[in-house]
């Protein structure tokens, strides 16, 4: 990424970043924003709620700056960097306190937490506001964790009736975040429930934003193949802490005239732990 | 010499005003996951060679040849190529002359071109010294030479190696330093590790693609 | 994907890549055959690399040696072109594939050879070598076994390392019937076995021996081939003339720089602590020597590679080593296998530097073919950022080429006034607020009225439905009426 190369000749021959060490986690706040993230605000937003909800438990004030659309991503990977910074350079001046940036979905954080980086490369400025910004993004699943150190363990009030699950972990997630295994342990907290592996579970499952559209035959084969795994897994439902997968998957699964379907994590989180579902 | 010059260019005008980038090789990563207990040097060695096909034997300085002609009857082996100008070479020929129930010997002593034919379609097996073995990955390590010609250990169908127990090296690197191959490397440097291979069909393993399709190792312990 | 880009309105003017990879899904024996194949490299990789930490530590020490390499890349060059000279090779410089072949050619002609026996090399089929020869009256015969199959059946390879990878053993059986007119046989080693007497009298014939180079060694003036066959080392040591050809990015500074990158090379490739032959080759035979080549040549070929140097963000381009674990780990090319890049280099790495040999124009598709998931990234293992590399070139791929400061040829292939308009707006809506949430609003609003067609979308999915009420609208209404 560009901003590790700031002092070096523009035209210096560029070294990989250097291997990420464990993120250090800070202690659990009093508030923090939550960035909804486009797709959850239009087709999940009861994810969005959901996590609002399992945050108040944990006794922390939630903010949801009204201002928030984006995080510019589509136009970011489909090589329109100009409309995708001017979208960051929108989003970036919600955030003023200094509290933690929640994001219910991988790709989204890993937007805000490394390519906010490399949009604002040139702009110093800028660029120490991205870099800020990526200190304080978590992933929801990981900030459940590892920040509010949650513990499901014996609290079980909502559903308990056992319950089969395929966990589904974007690729963002578990490539740019690191958050792959986050999910896997809040799910191993929760009685009655019993996470099922499925056939090639890191393959990507088609999405890949703009990818699907432009690309549809080759998307489609991969969303033919990952619902065809989740099927084969015996799951009685798909968990994954990604709306733009969530929106693959089920899209496919209903086109497929097939029952199964996936449900947010901090849906899936909140209605296995007290929440109405 | 005009297309020298020009990608020199290209290349140099791209990276006008920066420096090169410091040498930070890091030799523990290639040497410390890879060193082994003398004891283990050798199980090692064995068992990645033997896990490509490789008849890996151990013996004595005192009985390898012997052995030798023992693989090479049981195989029925007519001739066998061999240096007389090495000392592994004239030990064979000596154990040869109390015999005659053993393959024809016969020596690299020509370029290839007066014999290729000979070669290519009527050498059995070769025998070949080597400068030692390589533990972490299971090599042999061959620098061909004027009395073991770089077509020794390839043309013919088995090539019998004979590797001394203390010249098995841990490691790629250690043999590059121990050997100071950057200051003399020779025409042909060679690492094999088994016998000629391929997966090229459905990913199906077989062996004797080009080279040979038998590698034996006889490993002298006490040497 | 944001939920605002209308989903039919991406402009499409691929050539082929589309249909041969829409062919390609459709085949059922394609598709498994790969699949198995990349199933098993990856399960290969794994368990040569068991340990993680090592295995990211050596990665990291794989990248820092070919950025120092190419950070003096021009000085190595020269270092090698005088050690190989000073060891008796003989050096050759191409600024095109068509250089190339005239330099091959002119060697060839000077020995008034007829026969060329090739070893595997990914450059010579940049140059297309054997269908240039071949128009020059020359035999070209690949006899890597996986390229000579390929030869026979007039394909291209389908995998940089395992050529042959899109064939079953009983494709091989029909075709080896055919054109060589032996016995149908099933069994591979009889195949095999098949090959190695047909190629041996080749071998014996040749009167030039083709190979590429994995590393070329500055310091020491070596070249260095691995490989499994023999064949390698059979087309440098029997014919009596050596040509080697490889790209200028090849070069490595100090000769103990080969041994992390040999390990990566080797594991990531086909998950083998090391391959059967390392070969590295200095020079000619020597006077006292029995044989060996007369004479070694090198040919360096650019072929776009330093366009790609001209830029430090594409320069890591040429980290590469070739090793093709980004194409086993990759998805898409998983499914649609390698005939159907329609190019030299498939997957992954094709994509990112495939354009730089032909222009992106010709390869316009390449860059968006990839859900950008990152296992290639992931395993490479010189850490070739080739998901940034890739989001790159569509930047370079939908801009308005710049004739003044062009940064690649073929730049600009996929500009659309149409779709820069859209995302113009895109941007708007997302920056506007009130704009954003006036959209919101008619979109949850008037959720019954989305159509149930949405172009490319709706192929393999049902229509997503807005949902009645936003995560704006029920955010502020929850967080300002605390329970």
């Amino acid at each position: 990424m560009s901003e590790l190369f700031y002092d070096a000749a523009p035209n210096a021959t560029r070294v990989a970043p250097a291997r990420e060490l464990p993120r250090q986690y800070p202690e659990k706040p009093s508030d923090i924003y939550l960035f909804g993230t486009c797709v959850v605000d239009l087709f999940f937003p009861e994810a969005g709620m959901d996590s609002i909800r399992l945050l108040e438990r944990e006794g922390i004030r939630v903010h949801f700056p009204q201002g928030q659309s984006c995080c510019g991503q589509p136009a970011y990977t489909s090589g329109y960097r100009g409309e995708a910074k001017a979208v960051a350079r929108a989003q970036l001046p919600l955030f003023v306190e200094d509290w933690p940036v929640v994001v219910p979905s991988g790709s989204c954080a890993g937007m805000f937490r490394h390519h906010y980086q490399d949009l604002f490369a040139e702009e110093p400025a800028m660029l120490l506001e991205a870099q800020q910004l990526a200190e304080r993004t978590f992933e929801l699943a990981e900030f459940l964790l590892h920040v509010c150190k949650v513990s499901f363990v014996g609290t079980q009030q909502g559903q308990a009736d056992p319950v089969r699950v395929a966990l589904h972990t974007s690729c963002t997630a578990r490539r740019e975040m690191n958050t792959h295994l986050h999910g896997r342990e809040l799910l191993a907290q929760l009685a009655g429930v019993e996470r099922v592996e499925h056939d090639h579970e890191s393959e990507c499952c088609g999405f890949g934003g703009t990818f699907s559209v432009r690309m549809p035959d080759i998307s489609g084969a991969m969303v033919m193949d990952k619902t065809t795994a989740l099927r084969e897994s015996g799951a009685h439902q798909v968990v994954s802490a990604d709306c733009g997968c969530l929106m693959n998957i089920n899209g496919s699964l209903e086109k497929q005239n097939q029952a199964l379907r996936g449900q947010h994590l901090a849906s899936f989180l909140w209605q296995r732990t007290g929440g109405k579902a | 010499m005009n297309a020298r010059n020009r990608i020199l260019g290209k290349l140099r005008t791209s990276l006008a005003g920066t420096v090169p980038r410091p040498d930070d090789f890091d030799q523990t990563l290639v040497t410390e996951p890879w060193r082994y207990a003398p004891a283990e040097r050798v199980s090692r060695l064995r068992q990645l060679m033997e896990a490509v096909h490789t008849e890996f034997h151990q013996t004595r300085s005192a009985d390898w040849v012997a052995l030798l002609a023992e693989l090479l009857g049981a195989r029925a082996v007519p001739d066998l190529l061999v240096s007389p100008q090495t000392e592994h070479g004239r030990l064979v020929h000596a154990y040869w002359q109390t015999r005659n129930d053993l393959p024809r010997l016969h020596a690299y002593d020509r370029p290839i071109e007066e014999w290729k034919d000979e070669l290519f379609s009527h050498t059995a097996a070769s025998l070949t010294g080597t400068l030692g073995a390589i533990a972490s990955t299971g090599s042999l390590v061959v620098w061909p030479d004027r009395h073991e010609p770089r077509l020794m250990s390839l043309v013919p169908p088995l090539h019998v190696a004979l590797v001394r127990a203390s010249q098995i090296h841990d490691n790629l690197y250690e043999v590059m330093q121990a050997q100071r191959w950057a200051a003399n490397m020779p025409t042909n440097a060679l690492l094999i590790s088994g016998p000629s291979k391929t997966a090229d069909i459905e990913q199906i393993l077989a062996y004797g693609a080009h080279g040979p399709k038998d590698l034996i190792v006889l490993l002298l312990e006490d040497a | 994907m944001n939920a605002q880009i209308p989903l039919n309105d991406v402009t499409d003017v691929s050539a082929g890549f589309k249909p041969r990879a829409r062919a390609a899904l459709a085949d059922p024996r394609l598709r498994s055959n790969f699949r198995t194949a990349m199933d098993s490299l990856m399960t290969k990789r794994a368990a040569a690399f068991s340990d993680a930490d090592e295995r990211e530590r050596l990665r990291e020490l794989g990248n820092h040696i070919r950025a120092r390499a190419l950070s003096q890349l021009p000085d190595l060059l020269e270092r090698l072109e005088a050690n190989l000279t000073r060891n008796g090779v003989k050096v050759h410089w191409a600024e095109t594939v068509s250089e190339a072949n005239t330099i091959v050619l002119e060697i060839i002609q000077t020995h008034e050879a007829r026969q060329v026996i090739k070893g595997k090399s990914m450059v010579s089929e940049e140059m297309e070598m054997n269908h240039f020869l071949g128009g020059q009256g020359i035999e070209c015969l690949e006899s890597d076994m996986g390229e000579y199959i390929v030869q026979l059946d007039n394909e291209k390879p389908s995998h940089i390392i395992m050529p042959a990878i899109h064939k079953n053993a009983a494709q091989v059986a029909s075709l080896f019937e055919e054109k060589l007119g032996v016995e149908y046989t099933r069994d591979v080693d009889e195949l095999i076995q098949i090959g190695r007497r047909t190629l041996r009298q080749k071998f014996f014939e040749a009167d030039i021996g083709v190979s590429g180079v994995n590393f070329a060694v500055a310091e020491t003036g070596t070249l260095l081939l691995v490989e499994n066959e023999g064949n390698g080392r059979m087309s440098t040591s029997v014919p009596p003339v050596h040509i080697a050809v490889t790209g200028i990015e090849k070069v490595v500074e100090n000769l103990r720089d080969t041994v992390p990158l040999l390990s990566l090379l080797t594991r990531s490739a086909l998950g083998q602590p090391i391959t059967t032959y390392v070969n590295m080759i200095s020079g000619p035979r020597k006077a006292d020597e029995l044989d060996g080549p007369q004479e070694v040549h090198l040919v360096l070929l650019d072929n776009g590679r330093s366009q790609a140097f001209n830029d430090p963000e594409l320069r890591q381009t040429l980290n590469c080593i070739r090793c093709g674990a980004c194409m086993n780990h990759c998805p898409v090319y998983t499914r649609i296998g390698g005939h159907a890049y329609g190019e030299v280099y498939p997957g992954p790495i094709g994509k990112i530097i495939t354009p730089h040999m032909v222009g992106l124009a010709k390869v316009p598709d390449h860059p968006s073919a990839s859900s950008l998931c990152g296992a290639c990234g992931e395993v490479c293992p010189v850490k070739i950022p080739i998901p940034d590399l890739l989001r790159r070139l569509r930047e370079e791929n939908v801009k308005r080429a710049d004739p003044q400061h062009p940064v690649m040829r073929g730049e600009g292939s996929k500009y659309s006034a149409r779709e820069r308009l859209m995302w113009s707006g895109w941007k708007l809506m997302n920056t506007q607020p009130l704009l954003y949430r006036a959209f919101s609003f008619a979109a949850t609003r008037l959720r019954g009225l989305r159509p149930a067609s949405l172009g490319p979308w709706t192929e393999h999915h049902s229509a997503p439905t807005p949902a009645p009420r936003s995560l704006h609208d029920l955010a502020r209404e929850h967080l300002e009426h605390p329970r």
